[in-house]
């Protein structure tokens, strides 16, 4: 009897604790963004979304920084997604697994994990100067792509990873080849997971610093980028100005939260279109 | 075996299979008439699974896999370079241990054989998934909601939709790696039944870990240990008269 009750007290403890740990995360997370939309609110403005900056970008608008976002996130998409998904395919469901597959995926793993500064700088090496595209928003394009390519073979994989082997199996022993066994009974289950795990993967991108600083994001720029070669605003970086670059610091700051909540903003929306793909595929597959 | 007119269906010579070091087959020769039932016993890990998946090269997929010896369909060695793997699959079909639908429609998962090999035709789709379900017993059941989802199917009518979904691509040879394992009984006698029907016009090779049912449903009956091939003779023969003590001990359930 008595030890009955010590169990319950023990995981009425534990559970607790679990909690606990749980709505301190979310407190953090609500402060942050309460703090962020209260100081940056003010600014959001019409003109702040569709004006260029003026006056040493003490006013005027942020609309340079949010349209080079969206331009880099979308070259960006165009490098990872298509080759992310491909290798994961290519990993998951035709390499043999060896040593040698093991070492790759490894190597995969370890590159997510490689500070986003050191992209950047490799990007400066290869882009930049050896293959010519210059400081431009294709450069910074294509770093940010490099940097997001680990994170989509990676979630790629993960999801194929959880399509039962039996359909594969099944498919196999109905007298399919692989390639019609994985479009029609693996990626339909997969492709779901697959673009979660990538959209994510973007909105990490998208809110990037360093892989643009060195490669193509520009200070200041009235206008917007007329090609790929030209350089560009980004939030982030533009952010970063604001807040730490500037010589007029108090005046711009209500500006700098601005920035701050659209990029916020523009990134939570990514990952909410990420839960909106996933859920709409899921059910039309039901 | 052949009762000496007519030649086997699907045969093994010699059969050795290795997962890596470890050897899971050892001289495994098999020899399964056509329009008869074969069935292969014996205990866990005897290697009767992966037997009856040499027959249609399912192990192919499997890395770090050997094999010795030769398997004869029809006379014709199944691992000749002029043997296309997805047509033998097509030949020699399967049905898996758990029943394994496709998240499609009931519809779609007995067409899908049909499909992958360019069937575009709903008039000949239609004609083939009826045919199919009725062969597998299930047509009655399903015929109003062919549309549905096939995971809505209970365990027993998703191994009969397996099977009917085998039938639709009209295999020669059907192999059964122990279909019944994972539903209940009532299920299971109707799946008996059923393979009872056709072998009229298949060849039927069964993996089961239940003696009874090999019993009940074959004509040939092979009982395996550790690899090997203890025995291999007619089932009454194999049952009432085994030839060899391990046999014995294993069917009056001395161990198992």
């Amino acid at each position: 009897m008595k030890q009955a009750t010590q169990k319950k007290v023990t995981q009425f403890l534990g559970f607790f604790l679990l909690r606990a740990c749980l709505y301190l995360v979310l407190a953090v997370l609500l402060l942050f963004l309460y703090d962020i939309g209260r100081k940056g609110g003010g600014a959001i403005s019409w003109e702040f979304l569709t004006q260029v900056p003026r006056k040493g970008m003490t006013q005027g608008g942020i609309f340079p920084a949010i349209f080079g976002t969206f331009l880099v996130t979308l070259i960006t998409a165009i490098l990872a997604v298509p080759l992310g998904m491909c290798a994961a395919i290519y990993l998951n469901e035709y390499a043999r697994q060896g040593h040698l597959t093991r070492l790759i995926r490894l190597s995969i793993r370890n590159l997510s994990g490689v500070p986003s500064i050191v992209y950047g700088l490799f990007g400066v090496i290869l882009f930049v100067n050896i293959m010519r595209f210059g400081t431009s928003v294709l450069s910074a394009g294509l770093t940010l792509g490099l940097m997001t390519l680990p994170w989509t073979i990676t979630a790629s994989e993960e999801a194929l990873k959880t399509v039962p082997n039996s359909y594969r199996e099944g498919a196999l022993a109905l007298g399919a080849t692989k390639w019609q066994s994985i479009r029609t009974n693996v990626l339909p289950y997969a492709v779901p997971g697959m673009l979660t795990g990538t959209v994510l993967g973007l909105a990490r991108a998208a809110g990037e610093t360093a892989p643009i600083l060195f490669t193509g994001a520009a200070f200041f720029l009235p206008y917007l980028p007329k090609s790929l070669g030209d350089q560009f605003m980004a939030l982030p970086y533009h952010l970063y100005i604001m807040a730490t670059q500037h010589h007029q610091i108090e005046q711009v700051r209500p500006l700098a939260y601005g920035t701050a909540l659209v990029l916020i903003v523009l990134v939570l929306g990514m990952n909410m279109t990420a839960v909106v793909i996933r859920f709409r595929l899921r059910r039309k597959r039901r | 075996m052949s009762d000496g007119t007519m030649p086997p269906k699907i045969e093994t010579e010699d059969l050795n299979f290795y997962y890596g070091p470890a050897r899971a087959l050892n001289k495994v020769s098999i020899a399964c008439a056509a329009n008869r039932v074969t069935a292969i016993i014996g205990p866990s890990g005897c290697g009767k699974s992966t037997f009856i998946r040499t027959l249609n090269r399912m192990n192919d997929v499997i890395p770090g896999i050997r094999m010795e010896g030769t398997i004869l369909l029809d006379g014709k060695n199944i691992h000749d370079p002029d043997v296309d793997v997805v047509e033998l699959r097509r030949r020699v079909g399967m049905v898996f241990q758990k029943p394994n639908p496709f998240p499609k429609s009931i519809f779609d998962n007995i067409a899908y054989g049909l499909r992958i090999n360019g069937m575009r035709e709903r008039r000949k789709l239609e004609e083939v998934v009826e045919k199919s379900l009725r062969g597998s017993a299930l047509w009655d059941e399903v015929k109003d909601r062919l549309n549905e989802n096939a995971f809505a199917l209970s365990g027993g009518q998703q191994q009969r939709l397996c099977i009917a979904r085998a039938l639709a691509v009209e295999p020669e040879v059907i192999l059964f790696d122990e279909p019944c394992s994972a539903i209940d009984p009532i299920a299971t006698a109707k799946i008996e039944d059923l393979i009872q029907t056709l072998k009229k016009s298949y060849t039927v090779v069964i993996v089961t870990h239940n003696m009874q049912q090999a019993a009940r449903v074959s004509d040939f009956t092979a009982f395996m240990m550790l690899g090997e091939l203890i025995e291999f003779d007619a089932t009454e023969k194999v049952f009432t008269n085994p030839a060899s003590k391990l046999t014995e001990d294993y069917i009056t359930g001395r161990f198992g």
